[in-house]
C-alpha cells in the first residue's frame, strides 16, 4: 500500500516533467489555454455563485442561531460568517467542489482520448502529447481560479446579507458592521494562495489519471472517480500544511 | 526501407508476437495480412514504437529505433503518417481542422496554404461537403477517409495504415487502395498496410507478409499467393465463397498442389 503510493507518486512526478516542457508551438498552446480558461474556469462561475450564496446564507443563519449569549456582541455574526468564508469555504471547500466538476471533466476527457487512440495519434506525429493536452488545462485553470475564489467570497457575503435583509434575525447595519470589523487583508491572500495550490492539484492529478487509462470506457469511469477521490484527499492534506505555514 | 528483426512481444506473460522478421520496401505497398486477432495491429505498433517489443530491433533506413534519443524519435515521427484502426480523429476539431492539424504543428506554411493543402488531401480521398463537420457527425467510412487525409497531409516518408478499408463499401475500398498505391509510387514512400481484405491483397499486394497466430508464416506477393503451400495461408485466402471457386478453377487449370511461384518461407 505505502510502496504502491510512493510508486504512483514517482510516476506522477515523471508525468509532470513531461507536461512542463517547452511547447512545440507556442501559438497553439496559447490558443488552447484561452480555450481551457473558458471551459474549465468561466463555465464554473454559475456553480460557484449558486453554492456560495447558499452557503453564505446558511452560515449566517447558523451563526445567529448559535450565538445567543448576551456577552457576545451581535455584530459577531457577520464577523464569523466572513472569517469562515475567507479562511476555509472560498478556498478549500470550493476547491473540493471544483475537484468534482473540473477534475472529473479533465480525467474523463483525457481518458477518452487515450482509449480512442487520439493520444497515440499525437505521439505518432511527434508531438509531446502530455505537454500539448495537459499544460493548457493546468495553466488555464490555475490562472483563472483566483477569480473564482474572490467571486465566491463576495457571493458568500452577499448570501449572508440576503439573510439580514429579508429576515428579522439580524439587522443589515449590524451585519455590515460585522463583516467590516477587524478585517485582515492577509486572510484574502491566504485564501488565494491556497486555491492556487489546490487548482494545481485538481488539474494535474485528474490529468494524470486520465492520461494513463488502459482499456475502455469502464476504465475511463474508474479513472475519473479515482481522480476526484485522490485530489480531494490531497487538497485536505495540503490544506493542513498550508494553514500551518501561512497562518502561524 | 523498414526492417524488423526477430521481433517478439508479450502481454502479461502471453506471447503475442513470435520472432517476426520482415522487410518493408521503399516505393512499394507492403501488406501485413492475417486473421483477426493474429497480431497485425500489435506488430504495426511495435514498428512505429507505440509498443516496445521485448525482443528484436526495428531499423528505419538503417537507423535502429531502440538506440534513438527522444529528440531523434520525435524527428523521425514527423516523417511518419499513421492511420489507426479506429481512425483516432480529434473530437474537438472539424474535418478540415483534423487534416490541417499536422500542417499547423509542423509546417511553415501560411494559414491559406495549409487550408489549400488540407483541401487537396480531402479531395484526394473523395470527401465532399464535410469540411466543417465534427468527427461524431460523419459516418465511420468518412472518418476513415479523413484519417487517411490527415496521415498523408505532411507527405510522410513512411506511411502506416491499420485496416484502411474496413467499414468501407467495395467501390470506395478500391478507391482508397488505389490512392494509397498511387501516392506510394508517386512520392517513393514506404507504405505498410494491415488488411484482411482479399481485394486489397490482389490489388496492391506488392510485398505481402502473412501473420498467423503471431508467427510470420509466409512472405510473397500477389502473384504467388494462390500457389503457396502454407495451409494456414490457404485457409485464409480461400475462406470466401468466391475464392473457393477461384481455387477450383486454378486446380483445373494447373492441377492440384502444383505451385510454380512458391512464396518464400521466412
Ligand atoms: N494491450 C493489450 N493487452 C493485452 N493483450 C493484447 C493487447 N493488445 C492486443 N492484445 C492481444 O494480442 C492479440 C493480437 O491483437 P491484434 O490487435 O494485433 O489483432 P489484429 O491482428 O490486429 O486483429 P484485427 O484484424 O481484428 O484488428 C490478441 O489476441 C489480443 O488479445
Ligand atoms: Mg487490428
Amino acid at each position: 500500500m505505502i510502496l504502491s503510493s510512493i510508486k504512483t507518486f514517482g510516476h506522477y512526478c515523471m508525468f509532470l516533467t513531461q507536461v512542463f516542457r517547452i511547447p512545440d508551438k507556442w501559438s497553439v498552446t496559447l490558443r488552447n489555454t484561452v480555450f481551457e480558461i473558458s471551459k474549465l474556469g468561466v463555465d464554473s462561475i454559475p456553480l460557484v455563485i449558486i453554492i456560495s450564496i447558499f452557503i453564505g446564507a446558511v452560515i449566517c443563519i447558523q451563526m445567529t442561531l448559535n450565538i445567543v449569549s448576551p456577552l457576545v456582541p451581535s455584530y459577531s455574526t457577520g464577523l464569523a460568517t466572513r472569517e469562515i468564508l475567507l479562511l476555509e469555504f472560498s478556498s478549500s471547500i470550493l476547491s473540493l467542489i471544483l475537484a468534482g466538476k473540473v477534475g472529473s471533466n479533465i480525467a474523463s476527457e483525457i481518458g477518452t482520448m487515450r482509449v480512442t487512440e487520439q493520444i497515440d495519434a499525437l505521439d505518432i506525429m511527434g508531438i509531446n502529447s502530455a505537454n500539448y493536452i495537459v499544460l493548457p488545462k493546468i495553466v488555464g485553470f490555475v490562472l483563472f481560479v483566483p477569480v473564482l475564489c474572490i467571486l465566491s467570497m463576495f457571493m458568500g457575503l452577499f448570501g449572508g446579507w440576503l439573510v439580514a435583509e429579508f429576515t428579522t434575525m439580524i439587522s443589515v447595519e449590524n451585519y455590515i458592521y460585522g463583516i467590516q470589523t477587524m478585517f485582515s487583508e492577509w486572510y484574502v491572500w491566504y485564501g488565494i494562495i491556497k486555491t492556487y495550490f489546490f487548482a494545481f492539484i485538481i488539474t494535474s492529478v485528474a490529468a494524470y489519471y486520465g492520461y494513463y487509462v488502459k482499456g475502455g470506457s469502464l476504465e475511463v469511469g474508474k479513472a475519473s472517480t479515482n481522480a476526484v477521490v485522490s485530489s480531494s484527499i490531497l487538497i485536505l492534506a495540503a490544506d493542513v500544511i498550508l494553514t500551518k505555514l501561512l497562518l502561524q | 526501407m523498414i526492417e524488423a528483426k526477430n521481433v517478439s512481444k508479450w502481454f502479461d506473460g502471453t506471447r503475442v508476437l513470435h520472432d517476426i522478421s520482415a522487410t518493408f520496401e521503399t516505393g512499394k505497398t507492403n501488406l501485413i495480412i492475417g486473421q483477426s486477432g493474429s497480431g497485425k495491429t500489435v506488430f504495426m505498433k511495435c514498428l512505429i514504437g507505440l509498443l516496445t517489443p521485448e525482443e528484436g530491433e526495428i531499423f528505419y533506413d538503417g537507423r535502429p529505433f531502440k538506440q534513438m534519443t527522444d529528440a531523434q524519435r520525435r524527428q523521425l515521427r514527423t516523417e511518419i503518417g499513421m492511420l489507426f484502426q479506429g481512425s483516432a480523429l480529434f473530437d474537438n476539431l472539424t474535418v478540415l481542422g483534423n487534416v490541417m492539424f499536422p500542417l499547423m504543428m509542423f509546417s511553415k506554411m501560411s494559414k491559406a496554404e495549409q487550408k489549400e493543402r488540407a483541401q487537396f488531401c480531402i479531395n484526394r480521398v473523395g470527401l465532399e461537403n464535410a469540411d466543417n463537420k465534427y468527427p461524431s457527425e460523419i459516418s465511420g467510412g468518412m472518418q476513415k477517409r479523413v484519417a487517411i487525409a490527415r496521415a498523408i497531409s505532411l507527405n510522410p516518408k513512411y506511411l502506416f495504415c491499420d485496416e484502411p478499408n474496413s467499414g468501407l463499401d467495395p467501390k470506395t475500398s478500391i478507391l482508397i487502395d488505389q490512392l494509397l498505391s498511387d501516392i506510394t509510387h508517386e512520392y517513393k514512400m514506404t507504405t505498410v498496410i494491415n488488411t484482411h481484405d482479399m481485394n486489397s491483397v490482389l490489388g496492391i499486394g506488392e510485398n505481402i507478409i502473412f501473420i498467423n497466430k503471431g508467427h510470420c508464416d509466409w512472405i510473397g506477393n500477389d502473384h504467388n499467393i494462390f500457389r503457396s503451400r502454407s495451409k494456414a495461408l490457404n485457409d485464409f485466402v480461400f475462406a470466401s465463397k468466391l475464392f473457393q471457386e477461384v481455387k477450383i478453377f486454378l486446380e483445373r487449370k494447373y492441377g492440384a498442389g502444383e505451385g510454380g511461384g512458391e512464396g518464400r518461407k521466412p
